[in-house]
């Protein structure tokens, strides 16, 4: 097993590299540079190049990617031409608020899509059944950003429950108050990805819930004698849980990329619109920083994937 | 010759198993009546389709309340499992009955160790603790030829071969000593080495056991091997029981010789087998009455099958549904009074 997940990790050195030198020079090929909008509209030509010169733009790529190279091993993606600020803090501060947003979603995602999955599941076309299809279905047809706007619209300023934007309020301190202020400011945006994400999770255990109902290690275990309720216990629920583990990993590390429609519409300053902006304001050191974070959680999401199927699926263990 | 032992602990009295297929009613068997005794093998024969598996499953209470309807009566040592309510039901099946299956690649949870598949059903059954259950383990992967059963306990169904996992499969099916074991195609899915081996391990464990066994086939190779008495299906009927002496030697029903002839002989010059024309029919297209084999034998006269075909006892034990086996050849031999060539 930790043979295993020693040899996938090795196998990502290769990939992050090609990675890098793709996203690096994909970054250069957009058109514009990033002074020409952000500076004094009367700088002249002469002062922008001049800036360029500094900044080592006019440089060869793999000079400008070696350097880069360099510093990324120092723990210095640059400066981001933005904010003015080290990609690292910026990413070290947005990325802390989309992790508290994406762990949240993600429990009560699970605690929700679990149990309905698996009733919808036992209750197969019956009443039940059809109220949790009925469920999925309105909620997959929706387009997120109007559900987020009409949340915000209800609980925030007709309800006034929440709060309806950033990500902490400016007059908390102190370790209790900041805490209940940031889930104060989690809440809604979570609850209300929670509520409307979980139709992949409650359809793939329905209907794996189903199939294994009717599975032939089922009617095995009925003709042992075992009740239904312990042989939904201990043969299909497990077996249900397959796929679910199978892309667990590929969904934490989506939540982790954050949600650009939930920080779009909560003002939420995280990592998704961190990334939009950086492309709108072409901030080459925020975006490759970024799209190679975004690489390295996709890598890490097949690898906790497959560990997560290797624990339930006795199959899939490399010996 | 079995009927002197005459301690029937199994009597299937009129059971009829109908399916719901949009909406309405069709029965898949019909007015089976069988017994069972101590020590005795008795083996169901037929087509695919025509009600064998339906009804071992219906004897073991596995089909849907909601989506089947099962009348008649299935006097199991004293009780009726047909009244019996899921409950019941489970402190009969795998302690009383026990069941092997057709395909042993499914039919075993893959994420579970055998080991904790075969102690399942001690837990439910017995009152042994896990150190007794293990050993017993033990003894049963022993019983049914498992070479390396500490191993093998350990090991999940995937790592082991198809003759092993139907092993495993006996294995369950007798853990807790049933007096009835109900084997549905138990060899189908194996290769023909496999087959013999697995059918020892049957025989051997019915003898130790004194359980009766219902081996369920449509390979009349294993039939002739294995079993006491036989019982012919076609169509949800049961068309010919009797000892397999009777059945093998002199056979009547024009299905049971059929099927006989449709057998490979290994003296048989001729390289052409016998095919029974036609297929049995599906369960909407089902003849409500009359003989529900003459469509599949043209040449004989329709007058020559009875209206409504019952069971006619010819010897004891011998038992043929219509009296059209009087009346029957094969259209390629010559006609001349029935059951004289044999296959």
């Amino acid at each position: 097993m930790w043979k295993t997940i020693l040899r996938r990790i090795l196998i990502m050195i290769p990939e992050l590299i090609i990675l890098s030198i793709l996203v690096f020079l994909l970054a250069k090929a957009m058109p514009g540079d990033p002074f020409t909008g952000s500076i004094n509209p009367r700088a002249s030509q002469a002062q922008i190049h001049h800036l360029m010169q500094i900044h080592g733009l006019y440089d060869p790529w793999y000079q400008q990617y070696w350097n880069w190279v360099v510093h990324l091993f120092h723990g210095d993606l640059g400066m981001s031409y933005e904010y003015q600020e080290p990609v690292v803090d910026l990413i070290k501060q947005r990325g802390a608020n989309t992790l508290w947003l994406a762990l949240f979603t993600m429990v009560l995602t699970y605690l929700i899509g679990l149990p309905l999955g698996i009733y919808a599941g036992r209750h197969e076309g019956k009443f039940q059944d059809t109220l949790v299809r009925v469920y999925t279905y309105v909620t997959m047809s929706i387009p997120f950003f109007v559900v987020l706007v009409i949340g915000i619209w209800i609980f925030g300023y007709a309800l006034n429950w929440f709060p309806t934007s950033g990500s902490i309020s400016a007059q908390a301190s102190g370790l209790g108050e900041t805490l209940i202020s940031r889930l104060g400011h989690i809440i809604l945006p979570g609850l209300l990805g929670a509520l409307f994400g979980t139709v992949n999770i409650v359809q793939y255990l329905r209907s794996e819930v189903i199939d294994a109902k009717h599975s032939d290690y089922v009617r095995t275990a009925r003709s042992k004698g075992v009740p239904m309720k312990d042989i939904y216990r201990h043969h299909i629920f497990r077996n249900s849980l397959l796929p679910i583990a199978a892309f667990a990993g590929y969904s934490i590390t989506g939540l982790l990329g954050g949600s650009i429609f939930t920080e779009m519409v909560f003002s939420y300053p995280g990592m998704g619109l961190l990334f939009l902006n950086a492309i709108n304001y072409r901030d080459y050191t925020v975006i490759t920083a970024l799209v190679l974070l975004y690489g390295f959680l996709n890598l890490m999401g097949t690898l906790l994937s497959d560990i997560a199927l290797s624990i339930v699926d006795p199959r899939v263990r490399v010996e | 010759m079995v009927e002197t032992k005459s301690d029937q602990f199994l009597r299937i009295k009129d059971v009829s198993t109908a399916f719901k297929i949009n909406g309405q009613y069709y029965d898949a068997v019909s007015d089976v009546s069988l017994e069972v005794n101590h020590d005795e093998i008795l083996a169901i024969v037929g087509e695919s389709g025509c009600g064998k598996s339906t009804l071992a499953t219906t004897i073991m209470g596995l089909h849907d309340p909601e989506e089947t309807k099962i009348s008649g009566e299935i006097d199991f040592e004293g009780t009726d499992l047909l009244k019996l309510d899921e409950k019941g039901y489970n402190q009969i099946r795998g302690a009383k009955i026990g069941m092997i299956f057709q395909d042993p690649l499914s039919a075993l949870n893959p994420l579970k160790r055998i080991e904790d598949q075969i102690q399942e059903v001690m837990v439910y059954h017995t009152k042994m603790d896990e150190k007794q259950r293990h050993a017993r383990v033990i003894e049963l992967l022993n019983e049914v030829g498992i070479v390396d059963p500490e191993r093998t306990a350990h090991q999940f169904p995937h790592q082991l071969s198809g003759g092993m996992r139907q092993r495993i499969i006996i294995a369950i099916a007798i853990a807790c000593k049933p007096d009835l074991i109900i084997a549905d195609e138990p060899t189908t899915a194996l290769d023909v080495t496999i087959q013999a081996q697995i059918l020892d391990v049957l025989r051997d464990i019915q003898k130790e056991n004194h359980a009766g066994i219902i081996l369920i086939t449509h390979d009349l190779g294993v039939v002739a091997e294995t079993a006491d008495r036989v019982a012919v299906m076609y169509a949800g009927q049961i068309v010919e029981t009797g000892s397999a002496a009777q059945i093998f030697n002199e056979p009547k029903h024009p299905y049971t010789r059929s099927l006989l002839r449709s057998m490979p002989q290994r003296d048989n010059e001729n390289d052409d087998l016998y095919v029974i024309s036609g297929m049995v029919p599906s369960l909407q297209k089902m003849p409500k009455d009359g003989d529900r084999f003459a469509p599949r034998i043209p040449w004989i006269p329709v007058s020559a099958h009875e209206a409504h075909p019952t069971m006619h006892e010819l010897e004891p034990g011998h038992m043929v549904r219509c009296t059209c086996y009087q009346n029957f050849y094969f259209p390629d031999q010559v006609k001349e009074g029935a059951g004289n060539e044999s296959n």
